[in-house]
């Protein structure tokens, strides 16, 4: 298990990688936090010629409030997702996520970004970016845009990033106090890719649901938003006869695939329990 | 066979900061960390057990943070402060934790101590008197086919027991 | 029973939980194990690996891989078959059986899917894996043999075409009575059940680094391993170099659990790619390719009747077991050791008379089976204690009530099962009431009861086992395996007063040089740390066995234990003529000649050695002082040395999600005299975790075309500690009286029945759902399907 041969560039700013991966072409990959990464090189899944390290970019850093959001930048390691107090308050959501991610030396150095722009569909942050109603800062060749996580995750591994673009940023709509969040997973053994998972945030007024976005994840080629089942449980308080029908709605919310482990019935049987669980604790706070 | 010398595969220079020492090297860039330091440096205390990052057998603490030396290529680590287990064994660092592995038998193949030792290592710096659940969550990447686990765990909450009562005592006058 | 030594005298070790000396090194990151192993002019092996589980090699293209800068050579299965002669997995004393020869690579037909075909060796690993990319090889896909059903099935197409069919080999046992027995039954009792292939795992892969020097004739191979001397036999007799001339060097080893006593064709191929070099060759298995080459174990369907009459006594058995090898059988133990020992072990514990049962053991077209840790145990116990459990909820008897009423009474011994295993004497009685007591079982009772009320689905569960530890000759010698069951030790007083130690016997972190060096130190009267113990190198270290089958403290034990008193005779008769006395009148305490009676210091053995090695001038004429003497023990009287003990474990059912949550175990073990009983209780707590292990997440699952799908550390589930309980473990002592040490094994108890305990566990909490699982692992899909969830 030893990679191909690569060159490797150290990149210090945006404009450095972005212009680095353009005179490389289809052969160059950024490289961040490098948890998945890595396995793929080592595999010999990938072999890129130049390999560009981003790690270095001081920008891609920090966590910080810009007015009604947090910007959280891309090379926001997963064990600071524990420890930063702007993320305990301003998106808790991913707090509550962090410990689920793989182990501990994983989270030690992988980024939110990079989960992000790999769009791993098994992987608790890409969907928790669906969750939030996040926005997704990429850096390309004609600037700076932003993407909202909805518009984001396009197919397997293929999100609204071109190849060659940079994800750089992650502002998620600052939390305020009337909401509320929830989040659990199915997984075989602590910090195992989970059978499904399951994020939610919930906006609330006088015990009823406002809003909520409830996004799954380890149920399909993408992170999935369940529409139908945030319909099934907003305008009103969360009872028995709402999560019933919550859970009822995902038939038509979620389409898991065929896997030889876990059979696509038996997988939205486990959606289901574990969005009913996740809305019962939910309605206790709401 | 072509007489010619191929072009040899790219080396890089790279410098760390290794249990404490300067160092330098010539790597490929596509040398993991866990090789250069088992090969180019030889300090083969570090383990490779999957070269992926699911059985924690190549912990090493680079920048004070423990890392899978698998998981990072030699040459991302240029500048960096990597420790690993020879380091911090001759450093005393994990001298209390290392006896009581040994008092209780919390190692047989030895394999995955080294990573079982600097993940432990970074636990008791982070949470000063974990759960026997917090143990066992922490350990949840560090693969050990021997032992059954109980008595790493056992080891470890006794060193942060014996850790907590020192620094108790430090702390109360006398 | 009186204790071989008191703990209450100075150097009394037996029976004394003492850290292991060797373990400091490993702690500090000082272990040297072959994979850190690296040698002047060493090269790399690499194999390119058959992607098709079953095909033709029409056509193999190996110029660009030969061209490449840094390749040393690219060897083929004819290149290899030219110095390597071909070796087959049979023993005579399996009747009938039946496999094909093999070399190092495949001449023309690949039989695995990961199976190795050719090698490279280059200046390093990675330039050795950019070869094989350049390698090309056409295949011509032959029909693949997948599933162990479809093996047997008559008209399927034949793993091998030269055989008459996919059989390996069938046995059959049969102590009569049987049909009579179900015929007069008030119960019976029927169910199958399947098991899955699961394979060792040790931390550190397989590895090796063979050494030829063409100039000395010299073969040197370092290999993780536990045996040694059958490499070093193997190496000789297959390469045709004298036995004399090939060194096998085993330091420390990364695990082993089995996997790494069977010969592998890369092993084999690295050999030879050292003769054909001349140079230091060094292969790691990765751990992909570990997945794929490593043995792999189990893979066992069940069909079992039982028989029990009104009151719960079990009348009969009467078992069909079926198990898939792989396209061979391993060598030189073969791949049906384990459905031998299931259709031997099925019902060992309990005390009935008719017993019938059928093996058929077949090829299929994936990696071979071996012996991996507690070999047919699991399923043997599986099978017993699920159908007892069946028993028990037929006629409204609780768990411990029908085993307590069916298990061999305790002076009942000696005695010997229905298939003929004679066992010398075993504590099912005192196992099983000491179990309740640790358990607090009522109290179980109870508060599964009231949870029960309250929708929590917990179980109880538990599983009587028997063990087979000390193997004789009957294991394998009888077959005309070169394996041997004897050990030697050679030990020597050295001329500053200490003891050294080479034993035969081996160590992979068990503790066997730990135990030794207690034997030795207790025997001869010395403090511990004085005793140096050394293993693995067949050029230091008497010729034996080895550590395997449970034999490293009863055999090696004994081989130390035999070789300490020789020496202590040899030094008490020159400190004799020393001191003018009888050698009876004089003891050794603390590595002082003392007076036997008085425990009077009189002269230390350091003196003594002294003496002997520097002055032999100033003892008596004719005195040659044997300051080394060697010891060779093989085990006698009965075949076997049998353990056995019992389990418990407490587990929860989420009946909505199929997670299964192991609250805690227990285990009752007695492998007869405990030399140190912190060891022993981390053999079987570390074996407890294997058998949890196929319990709940083990299992090599294959696709149809005989492709592995989870060969990965990610996502081959091994148990790791989140999901692990404490297991409390207590102890009954029943000595083997074959012995003057009086152990027995336990490295294997704990894997031998904890499976059967969680299968018993989770059926004990699906019951009120009459919901019932016969399968392992038991995963969330299969209670899911149980509960039909879904």
């Amino acid at each position: 298990m030893k990679a191909r041969a690569f060159s490797y560039r150290r990149a210090y700013t945006v404009d450095e990688a972005l212009d680095a991966h353009a005179s490389n072409g289809d052969d160059a990959r950024f490289i961040a936090g490098g948890q998945s990464l890595v396995p793929a090189l080592a595999l010999r899944l990938q072999a890129p010629r130049i390999l560009i390290d981003i790690n270095h970019i001081e920008e891609l850093r920090g966590v910080t409030r810009e007015g009604e959001w947090l910007r959280i930048g891309a090379l926001t390691r997963h064990c600071e997702m524990l420890t930063e107090p702007l993320i305990a308050e301003f998106a808790p959501l991913l707090r509550a996520a962090a410990p689920f991610v793989a182990h501990p030396a994983i989270r030690n150095r992988g980024t939110l970004g990079g989960s992000v722009a790999l769009a791993d569909p098994a992987s608790e942050f890409p969907a928790m970016m669906l969750a939030l109603d996040a926005e997704i800062e990429i850096a390309g060749a004609s600037g700076r845009r932003r993407v909202r996580a909805d518009e984001f995750f396009i197919d397997l591994f293929e999100t609204a990033a071109a190849p060659g673009e940079l994800v750089t940023a992650i502002f998620v709509p600052r939390f305020r106090c009337n909401q509320r969040i929830c989040f659990d997973e199915l997984a075989r053994r602590r910090g195992d890719y989970a059978l499904v998972g399951c994020g939610m945030q919930a906006t609330c007024k006088d015990g009823l649901i406002e809003g909520i976005r409830i996004a799954f994840f380890s149920v399909g080629n993408v992170p999935t938003r369940a529409r139908s089942a945030e319909a099934a449980v907003s305008g009103g308080r969360i009872d028995a006869e709402r999560i019933a029908a919550a859970q009822a709605a995902l038939d038509s919310d979620l389409a898991p695939p065929e896997s030889d482990e876990v059979p696509p019935a038996m997988r939205l049987h486990l959606a289901r329990v574990l969005l009913g669980r996740l809305l019962g604790r939910l309605g206790e706070v709401a | 066979m072509s007489s010619d010398i191929d072009e040899a595969e790219e080396a890089v220079r790279v410098r760390f900061i290794v249990n404490g020492r300067k160092v330098a090297c010539e790597v490929a860039p596509r040398d993991t960390l866990v090789d250069c330091l088992r090969n180019s440096l030889e300090l083969t205390g570090t383990h490779a057990g999957c070269e992926m990052g699911a059985c924690g057998a190549c912990l090493v603490r680079l920048d004070g943070r423990a890392v899978h030396a698998c998981l990072m290529f030699a040459v991302q680590a240029d500048g960096a402060r990597i420790d690993t287990i020879e380091g911090l064994s001759e450093s005393g660092d994990i001298a209390d934790l290392q006896a009581e592995f040994h008092r209780r038998n919390a190692l047989q193949c030895g394999f995955c101590t080294p990573g079982m030792l600097i993940n432990a290592h970074e636990l008791l710096s982070r949470l000063a008197e974990p759960s026997r659940a917090a143990i066992r969550d922490a350990l949840s990447g560090n693969f050990c086919r021997c032992t059954g686990y109980e008595a790493i765990v056992d080891a470890i909450a006794a060193v942060a027991d014996a850790r907590a009562a020192k620094a108790s005592q430090k702390g109360s006058p006398e | 029973m009186t204790p071989l030594t008191s703990l209450d005298r100075p150097n009394s070790y037996i029976g004394r939980s003492v850290p292991r000396p060797n373990a400091k090194r490993l702690l500090a990151g000082r272990g040297r194990y072959v994979t850190d192993i690296r040698l002047p002019r060493m090269l790399h092996a690499a194999f390119l690996r058959s992607p098709y589980a079953h095909a033709r090699i029409a056509r193999v293209d190996v110029d660009a891989a030969r061209a490449l800068a840094g390749v040393h050579l690219v060897a083929t299965g004819a290149d290899l078959a030219k110095i390597c002669t071909p070796w087959t997995g049979t023993l005579d004393h399996f009747k009938g059986m039946t496999s094909e020869p093999q070399l190092p690579l495949p001449l023309d037909r690949v039989v695995w899917a990961g199976q190795a075909v050719l090698a490279v060796v280059a200046e390093s690993r990675a330039i050795a894996e950019d070869a094989l990319e350049l390698i090309s090889v056409d295949y011509e896909e032959l029909p693949a043999i997948v599933d162990l059903d479809a093996a047997r099935e008559p008209g399927t197409p034949r793993v091998n075409p030269a055989g008459s069919s996919n059989i390996c080999f069938r046995a059959q046992l049969d102590s009569g009575g049987v049909d009579e027995a179900f015929a007069s039954a008030a119960h019976i009792i029927e169910e199958e059940f399947s098991f899955g292939r699961h394979t060792p795992v040790t931390l550190e892969p397989r590895a090796i680094v063979a050494d030829y020097d063409p100039d000395g004739g010299m073969l040197t191979v370092h290999h993780a391993t536990q045996t040694p001397y059958q490499f070093q036999d193997l190496y000789s007799r297959h390469y045709r170099i004298p036995e004399a001339r090939v060194r096998v060097i085993a330091p420390d080893i990364g695990g082993s659990f089995g996997l790494k006593l069977h010969v592998y064709h890369e092993d084999m191929a690295v050999v030879g790619l050292s003769i054909l070099l001349g140079r230091p060759v060094k292969f790691v298995a990765d751990r992909l390719e570990s997945f794929v080459s490593d043995i792999h174990a189990r893979d066992h369907h069940v069909r079992a009747r039982m028989a029990i009459d009104a009151d719960g006594r079990i009348l009969a058995m009467d078992v069909h077991d079926a198990t898939a090898i792989g396209a061979f059988s391993t060598y030189p133990r073969t791949s049906v050791v384990e459905g031998n020992q299931v259709i031997r072990l099925i019902g060992a514990p309990y005390d009935f008379k008719s017993y019938r049962a059928a093996l058929e053991v077949v090829f299929q077209n994936k990696v071979q089976t071996s012996q991996y840790r507690a070999v047919g145990h699991p399923i043997a116990c599986a099978v017993t204690e699920r159908m007892v459990d069946l028993a028990a909820a037929r006629i409204g008897l609780d768990p411990f009530a029908i085993r307590a009423k069916n298990v061999i009474p305790d002076d009942a011994y000696p005695t010997a099962s229905p298939t003929g295993y004679r066992f010398e004497s075993l504590s099912h009685q005192v196992c099983l009431q000491r179990l309740r007591e640790i358990m607090d079982y009522d109290a179980l009772r109870a508060e599964q009861s009231e949870l029960r009320q309250r929708g929590i689905h917990r179980g109880i569960g538990i599983a009587t086992f028997v063990e087979i530890t000390n193997p004789s000759p009957a294991f394998y010698g009888v077959g005309g395996a070169r394996i041997s069951s004897q050990d030697g030790a050679t030990i020597s007083l050295t001329p500053s007063g200490e003891v050294r130690c080479a034993i035969s016997v081996t160590e992979q972190g068990q503790g066997t040089e730990a135990i030794i060096s207690q034997i030795v130190a207790d025997q001869l009267g010395l403090a511990q740390e004085h005793v140096k113990v050394i293993t693995g190198d067949t050029e230091v270290t008497p010729h034996g066995g080895a550590t395997w089958a449970c034999r490293g403290a009863g055999i090696g034990g004994e081989t130390a234990l035999q070789a300490a008193r020789k020496l202590k005779a040899n030094i008490l008769e020159i400190a004799a003529l020393v001191l003018q006395e009888q050698p009876a009148a004089l003891n050794i305490i603390d590595g002082e000649v003392v007076n036997a009676a008085t425990r009077q210091p009189r002269l230390a053995i350091a003196e003594i050695a002294r003496i002997a090695y520097f002055r032999s001038d100033t003892l008596p004429p004719g005195t040659q002082a044997q300051l080394t003497v060697s010891h060779h023990f093989a085990p006698q009287g009965y075949p076997f040395a049998f353990t056995n003990g019992i389990q418990g474990c407490y587990v929860e059912v989420d009946a909505d999600t199929g997670f299964i949550k192991l609250l805690k175990h227990f285990v009752v073990e007695d492998c007869g005299r405990i030399i140190n009983p912190m060891l022993v209780d981390e053999q079987v707590r570390g074996g407890v975790v294997q058998g949890l292990g196929a319990a709940l997440f083990e299992e090599c699952r294959y696709g149809e075309t005989g492709q592995l799908l989870n060969g990965s550390l990610a996502d081959y589930l091994v148990p790791m500690a989140m999901e692990m309980p404490d297991i409390v473990i207590a102890h009954v002592e029943t000595p083997t009286a074959d012995t003057a040490l009086g152990a027995k094994g336990c490295g294997e108890a704990g894997t031998a029945a904890a499976s059967a305990c969680v299968l018993n566990a989770v059926n004990d909490a699906l019951a009120p759902f009459c919901a019932s699982i016969n399968a392992v692992p038991i995963t969330p899909a299969r209670v899911l399907e149980a509960l039909g969830r879904f």
